[in-house]
């Protein structure tokens, strides 16, 4: 009785001290505040820092190619231009393979493999991307120059897109490690997606004696499809601002090629590789230009990714992340 | 429970800040610089052995020469280091003095097919011409007639450089403006330059990897890079017309036959000097400090340090394969010292 009389009152003691309460709650908030003002710091920093340089080139450094730090004469079209071209390469592969191991996890595998392979995709997530950038330099552009470029240039030299030199570096190698980089996240993604097409639906489909592909066809993919748009953009959100791999491999050239297999450069390989030495005012702020640029493109992107994966969650219903 | 951990937390919170704030600066005696990243290793070295030596504690931060110039400028640290030197007009406006630490050569490297190291020659126009992309082969009849015992295959010479801004390339651009005329006009020097050929790789490492595994290509280096992976460098024609090859002694010799009093703050780039024996790329790593300081002992422990490096931190340098400072210039620099740190007004040099 003693002993349970003190529990109560403790407890009560507890519920109405309001003052700790407010002081949890307080704490709470701002941590969560935190992330906004973190958010908007490094947004109003970009833009204050990169005032000189805007001043400095206007409009034009988005459309000049030039990046003379000799001269101070800084445009961002080729860091724009090869973070977009190696971003679409890595799309272009990424995510139809991404969809057919996602289809073969959900519809084709035994269980037991499809967990095994699931859980290797995701550990594939795991490998921190100077892995990537490192094993891409050393051991995946070497056999892009031996093996897979000359092949290129036999059967599709005509394209000017597999002309020029081969050395295994470039747009295009950079394109495949952000590929494999950015698979496992598009294609767990899908892998969700599909399994949360309803099973009466698949059955309906086999019931009137479709065979797996037309199921796989007409039914799952037409039912997730925007599910799996939901997973590239989230894949392209990621292949769009990674700085380490592609810095190892793109080749770090200020030029525009049509060639895949000349070096170019992203907005994050080329702020990866001059930040730290960059001790002129004007070339400084034309880096920090350049960081609003792909602040700004990623920005965009994660709005509209988000949008967009909102409504799917409406139309489907389900958890998709 | 949770409001149990909450309290933890928060007693966890106070405690980690009281922490931070009670804690004292400098212990014993520490100097602190930051700076460039080349001479990183021996720099690191000395302070590891002066420290064992001394109790005093030399922490040099390697962020970038670009960032050591910053860091002096703010005064978070006792001393910065730049592979590049400063103006006068830049040192005066912050009042830094700035003194020569130790040297590196700059080492063009190549990869063709059946040319052993050191065994091609090239000049020094040449080598501007083919960073140029103007002579773009490797049978060029200017790099054959330069070799004539060579067997030059039929290749396209690609050229890799650093990506990343660098003194490395610093030292090379001014080299190469130094002797090239168009170079100078077209493309200057600095830490980055509008290369106009060519694919860049990050760091050293990055330019050997890619000098390594792409055939046909031509790279430059620093010599202790280039030694301790031994890639094939070239032998150059330097401008008194002798033919050297990458060693301590030829960048002594370039160091030796510079004109360091006629540099005011000893900005000198050691490229393209006089002497038949001086190679050609020879670059300066500098050490900038404060002429006016406040705390007298934290003025004199730093030159104290930098001292005994002059004159005891010879053999480790050796080692890690860069070139000391000749008696001459260091001579020079303590006296510099002697005129012109001070402390609350007076000279901090010769310290006891």
């Amino acid at each position: 009785m003693e002993h349970h009389h003190g529990q109560t009152e403790r407890h009560q003691g507890w519920k109405t001290s309001r003052s700790t309460d407010l002081i949890f709650r307080g704490i709470t908030a701002a941590c969560a505040g935190l992330v906004l003002v973190v958010m908007a710091g490094i947004f109003v920093s970009l833009v204050w820092n990169s005032l000189p340089s805007i001043r400095h080139s206007g409009i034009s450094f988005l459309f000049s190619k030039a990046w003379d730090p000799v001269s101070n004469e800084f445009g961002a079209l080729s860091s724009i231009y090869g973070t977009l071209m190696s971003t679409a390469i890595a799309m272009l592969l990424a995510v139809p393979l991404s969809m057919v191991i996602a289809l073969f996890l959900v519809e084709l595998a035994p269980p037991k493999i499809s967990y095994v392979v699931g859980s290797a995709i995701e550990l594939l997530a795991a490998v921190p991307s100077i892995i990537y950038g490192m094993w891409g330099l050393f051991v995946f552009a070497p056999f892009m120059a031996d093996n897979v470029q000359p092949l290129l240039s036999k059967y599709l030299g005509w394209l000017p897109l597999f002309q020029g030199p081969e050395m295994g570096i470039g747009m295009m190698t950079a394109g495949i490690i952000l590929a494999l980089m950015i698979l496992p996240f598009v294609s767990t993604v899908m892998r969700d997606v599909f399994a949360m097409v309803p099973d009466v639906m698949k059955e309906a489909g086999y019931g009137m004696g479709a065979t797996t592909w037309e199921v796989t066809k007409d039914v799952t993919i037409r039912y997730g499809i925007q599910g799996m748009i939901g997973a590239c953009l989230l894949g392209l959100g990621r292949a769009i601002g990674e700085t380490m791999a592609v810095t190892f491999v793109i080749g770090n050239s200020s030029d525009i090629f049509i060639s895949l297999f000349e070096a170019g450069n992203s907005i994050a390989s080329r702020l990866a590789n001059e930040f730290a030495e960059a001790s002129d005012p004007m070339y400084m702020s034309a880096l920090m230009e350049l960081g609003l640029v792909l602040f700004l493109m990623t920005f965009g992107l994660q709005v509209v990714t988000q949008l967009w994966l909102k409504r799917v969650k409406r139309k489907m219903g389900g958890d998709l992340l | 429970m949770k409001l149990n951990a909450f309290r933890w937390t928060a007693a966890a919170v106070i405690t980690l800040a009281a922490a931070l704030s009670s804690h004292s600066p400098a212990a014993a005696q520490a100097v602190s610089g930051a700076g460039a990243s080349f001479p990183f290793p021996v720099y690191g070295q000395w302070a590891h052995q002066y420290n064992q030596l001394t109790g005093v504690q030399v922490n040099y931060q390697s962020i970038g020469s670009g960032g050591g110039i910053a860091q002096i400028k703010a005064k978070t640290v006792d001393f910065g280091a730049s592979d590049d030197p400063l103006k006068t007009e830049e040192l005066n406006q912050v009042g830094l003095l700035q003194f020569p630490m130790i040297m590196g050569g700059v080492v063009p490297i190549i990869n063709v097919k059946g040319i052993e190291p050191g065994k091609m020659l090239l000049t020094n126009a040449l080598v501007a011409d083919i960073f140029l992309g103007k002579v773009n082969t490797w049978n060029d009849p200017a790099i054959a007639g330069l070799n004539p015992g060579l067997q030059l295959p039929e290749q396209k010479i690609t050229v890799v450089r650093r990506a990343d801004g660098s003194g490395t390339t610093s030292i090379f651009t001014n080299y190469l403006a130094k002797v090239s005329p168009e170079w100078k006009e077209k493309i200057g020097a600095g830490k980055t330059v509008e290369w106009p050929v060519g694919v860049g790789g990050k760091g050293n490492e990055g330019v050997s990897a890619y000098v390594r595994k792409v055939n046909g290509s031509i790279g430059y280096v620093e010599y202790a890079y280039a030694l301790q992976n031994k890639l094939s460098h070239v032998k150059l024609r330097n401008r008194d017309g002798g033919e050297v090859e990458p060693t301590s002694a030829t960048f002594q010799a370039a160091a030796a036959n510079a004109e360091w009093k006629a540099e005011e703050g000893f900005g000198l780039f050691l490229t393209d000097q006089p002497g038949k024996e001086s190679w050609p790329i020879t670059g300066v790593s500098y050490i900038l400090v404060y002429k006016q300081h406040d705390k007298a002992d934290i003025a004199a422990a730093t030159l104290k340090f930098f001292d005994w490096a002059y004159k005891h931190g010879k053999e480790t340098a050796e080692k890690l394969h860069y070139v000391t400072m000749p008696e001459n210039v260091i001579q020079m620099v303590q006296e510099t010292w002697a005129k012109e740190i001070t402390a609350g007004g007076k000279p901090v040099w010769p310290a006891n």
